[in-house]
């Protein structure tokens, strides 16, 4: 069972004020670029070059941008934001076994997808592997995620935060209405 | 020390998405289509105690204003957000909740993340494009909070103190969290709690 939202929300609340208190706000989709450049540099090594300087830059705009942040991260993989999402995950396996893992038919499909479309796994793993393709590009697109933008963004009263909640609910909200018609 | 508080942060944001039931698609699903709507008052609950700790913090001096970090706003922020919401409410996952269910074991996440990677590598080949549009290009002054939060490098729309209105924001969130109903659309059996 899920926590209360009381205890859930201050506890979340509580974590994103830590991660603010003592080094920066949370955001999690810049690392999907960053493990896309460090695979890419590895198989082409010229993406991603050093001047002379000690400065990163790259034959990609987007890596390249920000003065080359991007590039210096993918170069230098031990750093906060990529360490973090890997704490990430380490945390929610450890949390999740703690409370008895989540089952071997919800490893499969989510009991959601069960109800409303029967025992379809491809079927389920190609619409996840779409929109994940989806989420990623429009978080590329936005700056940030539901993590950067929503969460660390309108805690931040930042008018961006604002913004990108409003696209993504506008389109969320129908689209969960429209694919998942059953399941309360 | 920054690898150290990466980790310890990290860890405890993961586990916490795990135990609010946020890496569950059908809790995400749920709230998205309206019908169960705990984990979106977790969620403004969270937002608003983040708030007010941060700017209660501030204005006592215990939080570097510096820490702050403020997003550009573009219209490729709203574009990016609908198409997000769109894979969000498909999949039952975002970047961050989708990793952790991976890593709680869901098969159909590994999916996500491989979608993601190379949704994220599209993005990278097609921001010349993007960029060229001036839909990146700032509005409203770019990176802006609503308020002027003192101290900070980022400027604010409305001369408004940013701190007292960042804590008074947070209370709306506190409150529509508690007033907010459990559900506003009914419909569909009952899914097993997972």
């Amino acid at each position: 069972m899920v926590l209360n939202w009381k205890t859930g929300g201050v506890l979340l609340g509580f974590v994103f004020f830590l991660a603010v208190l003592l080094v920066k706000p949370i955001g999690v989709s810049t690392q999907f670029v960053i493990l896309d450049a460090i695979v890419a540099d590895a198989v082409n090594p010229e993406l991603i070059t050093q001047t002379d300087d000690g400065a990163y830059t790259s034959t990609n705009a987007y890596l390249a941008k920000s003065k080359g942040k991007y590039a210096k991260n993918a170069s230098n993989p031990l750093n906060y934001s990529f360490i973090f999402v890997i704490a990430m995950m380490i945390g929610a396996f450890a949390s999740a076994k703690a409370r008895g893992g989540i089952g071997k038919d919800e490893a499969k499909l989510p009991a959601i997808w069960y109800a409303n479309y029967g025992d379809t796994p491809v079927k389920r793993y190609a619409v996840a592997f779409i929109g994940g393709f989806v989420v990623l590009y429009g978080a590329r697109l936005a700056g940030g995620c539901t993590s950067g933008h929503m969460m660390s963004g309108m805690m931040q009263t930042s008018l961006s935060g604002y913004i990108f909640a409003a696209g993504a609910f506008l389109a969320a909200i129908p689209v969960a209405m429209m694919v998942y018609k059953k399941g309360a | 020390m920054q690898i150290v508080l990466a980790l310890v942060i990290g860890a405890a944001f993961g586990a916490t998405l795990d135990r609010i039931g946020a890496t569950n698609p059908n809790w995400i699903i749920r709230m998205l289509a309206l019908r169960n709507l705990h984990l979106m008052k977790t969620i403004l609950l969270a937002i608003g105690t983040g708030s007010i700790l941060m700017f209660g913090g501030q204005m006592l001096g215990l939080v570097d204003v510096m820490h702050m970090s403020v997003k550009s706003a573009y219209v490729g922020v709203f574009i990016g957000g609908l198409l997000l919401g769109g894979g969000w409410a498909a999949s039952g996952y975002c970047p961050g909740t989708g990793v952790c269910a991976a890593a709680s074991g869901r098969k159909d996440a590994l999916f996500f993340i491989a979608g993601g990677l190379l949704g994220a590598a599209a993005y990278m080949v097609t921001y010349d494009s993007w960029k060229a549009s001036g839909l990146l290009d700032g509005i409203a002054g770019g990176k802006v909070t609503l308020g002027t939060v003192p101290g900070s490098k980022f400027e604010g729309m409305m001369a408004l103190p940013g701190d007292i209105l960042g804590i008074v924001l947070g209370l709306v969130f506190v409150i529509v969290a508690f007033v907010l109903p459990d559900s506003l659309v009914g419909g569909g059996e009952e899914v097993a709690a997972a």
